[in-house]
């Protein structure tokens, strides 16, 4: 017998880290190579915040609300919304690349690696929510520019909300991959999450505001996890916490993320019942 | 006394379905260490899906597959890090280079990044691409991609290493130049070789010989073996009557 079939099957700490490492590298990567993602990941945002603010500006006036301590004029108040938003897309959109890379075959790459399939998967959430985070901070300087300044500590604050929101986002985005069959259904994703969950939050109105048109509709807002996403980066951003909003988002990254890992287990079959990787048979 | 060395592969009454459809049907057999195998089979015959529950990327539904003695549904860490794959569709991403293709499956299999770059740079080396490690994988030629797979395949020195239909898509040249490649690291380096293909002059007379055919396993012997328990003159004639008997046991059984 070699060493080889003598030696354990555990992995050491650093072994764990040298394969975060590689993930986060390798999807840093392709993010910087698609220059038209990281591009229209700016803009949409900078489109609703330049044209759809600017225009709303006198149509919904914001009065105050915590945590603002002063009126605030709408484009102020839907940037939490937005960069909730740009992380909302990255989910999906790294839910997309999943299976479309499943389709390709880095997916494939991916999962015959020896390490744990939690832990890969895992990793692979840690390195989308790091692409997401420079999304988010390059959208914060520009609207800088702008005159949408949060209190400079703000900016620190917020960071940790976004890691937990880009966590949770991502990995309700995986689990829809687990769910979704094909390539084209972005279309889909857009319309049935996206949409809904965008606009029945609080990212472009506060809940008041809904509440005095539609309490059922304002219901549904409370409930939407989204919302909490919103509300917890817009406290962070002026360093305060919204302990009810984390407690939502910690328990939905939970949520979804045991969902997608029971999702993606060999033995639970979800990719041998779709006849991913046989091939021709 | 020294342990007998288990078996490089080995799968005991493995089946499996899709819903209804079966595409394994209790398959049993063993490969030693530092072999040539040849997986022979038409498509469809079940070459992909064994595959897929070898690497886990499946769970195995009945029976066991065990690499140098562990089993993969029980200990997949350990299985796998002992086992190299080369998947039949391309799995290298075509926007990052060479060598970062090669740097990320190391990261993935907890190799440093000092030895990785020393591991992909030999690697290289020995496929005569060193210059192109830092071009885009798109720019490569199928058979370059193919050697780089399947030097990819090797960086965490597995000992048992998988083709899923390799040479698919490549002309007469680099196929040529793939097979002798694996021929040689089955020689040089004692890797132990499954060669899945449905091109019977892929198979040399030293191979052994596994035919898989919907889903059943219908030979596994030495090749000349196969060819003279079929009373045929060539592989080509003992494979097509192995496939004839099959599907007559098949409709006799259905019958």
């Amino acid at each position: 017998m070699t060493d080889a079939v003598l030696r354990p099957a555990g992995f050491s700490f650093a072994q764990y880290a040298i394969c975060l490492g590689g993930i986060v590298w390798r999807e840093g990567l392709r993010f910087l190579h698609q220059r038209e993602r990281f591009i229209s990941a700016l803009v949409r945002p900078l489109v609703w915040l330049f044209i759809f603010a600017a225009g709303f500006r006198q149509v919904l006036g914001v009065s105050i609300i915590p945590p603002y301590e002063t009126y605030v004029l709408y484009e102020v108040y839907i940037t939490p919304g937005l960069m909730a938003m740009i992380q909302l897309f990255n989910g999906m959109q790294s839910s997309l690349s999943m299976v479309y890379d499943r389709e390709m075959g880095n997916m494939r790459t991916l999962l015959v690696s020896p390490l744990p399939r939690w832990y890969l998967l895992s990793a692979k959430l840690v390195a989308g929510t790091a692409v997401s985070l420079l999304q988010v901070y390059a959208f914060l300087a520009i609207a800088w520019f702008w005159d949408i300044e949060a209190p400079p500590i703000g900016y620190l604050t917020v960071l940790p909300a976004l890691v937990l929101t880009g966590l949770m986002l991502g990995a309700l985005g995986m689990l829809i991959s687990s769910l979704v069959k094909q390539l084209e259904n972005f279309a889909g994703i857009m319309n049935f999450v996206i949409f809904p969950m965008f606009f029945a939050s609080s990212a472009l109105y506060p809940l008041w505001r809904v509440r005095e048109s539609s309490p059922f509709l304002s219901y549904v807002c409370e409930l939407n996890p989204f919302t909490h996403a919103v509300e917890l980066i817009r406290f962070a951003l002026y360093g305060q916490l919204n302990v009810l909003s984390l407690a939502v988002v910690i328990g939905c990254t939970a949520a979804f993320m045991a969902a997608a890992i029971i999702a993606y287990d060999p033995s639970r079959g979800f990719l041998a019942r779709r006849g991913v990787g046989a091939g021709e048979g | 006394m020294r342990p007998v060395e288990p078996a490089a592969l080995s799968v005991e009454g493995l089946s499996h379905a899709y819903g209804e459809r079966s595409a394994l049907k209790d398959v049993t057999f063993a490969i030693a260490p530092a072999s040539f195998t040849v997986l022979l089979g038409l498509n469809g015959a079940g070459k992909s899906t064994l595959f897929s529950l070898v690497t886990r990327l499946f769970g195995t539904q009945h029976g066991t597959i065990r690499i140098f003695g562990h089993d993969v549904a029980r200990f997949p860490g350990a299985a796998l890090r002992l086992l190299g794959i080369v998947f039949q569709p391309r799995t290298l991403d075509l926007d990052l280079s060479v060598k970062q293709n090669l740097l990320y499956h190391a990261a993935l299999h907890g190799i440093a990044p000092g030895d990785a770059r020393r591991r992909a740079e030999q690697a290289l080396a020995r496929i005569a691409l060193s210059e192109r490690a830092g071009d885009k994988v798109r720019d490569l030629s199928g058979g370059q991609m193919r050697r780089i797979e399947i030097a990819r395949a090797l960086l965490h020195r597995p000992r048992l290493l998988l083709l899923d239909e390799p040479t698919v898509g490549l002309d007469i040249t680099a196929r040529a130049e793939i097979l002798a490649h694996v021929r040689q690291l089955v020689a040089e380096e004692r890797v132990c070789v499954l060669w899945a293909t449905h091109l019977i002059d892929e198979v040399a007379p030293s191979d052994d010989v596994i035919v898989l055919h919907q889903g059943r396993l219908l030979a596994h012997d030495a090749a000349p073996s196969v060819v003279a328990d079929a009373k045929a003159p060539d592989l080509r004639s003992a494979f097509t009557a192995l496939i004839a008997g099959g599907s007559q046991s098949e409709a006799s059984e259905a019958a």
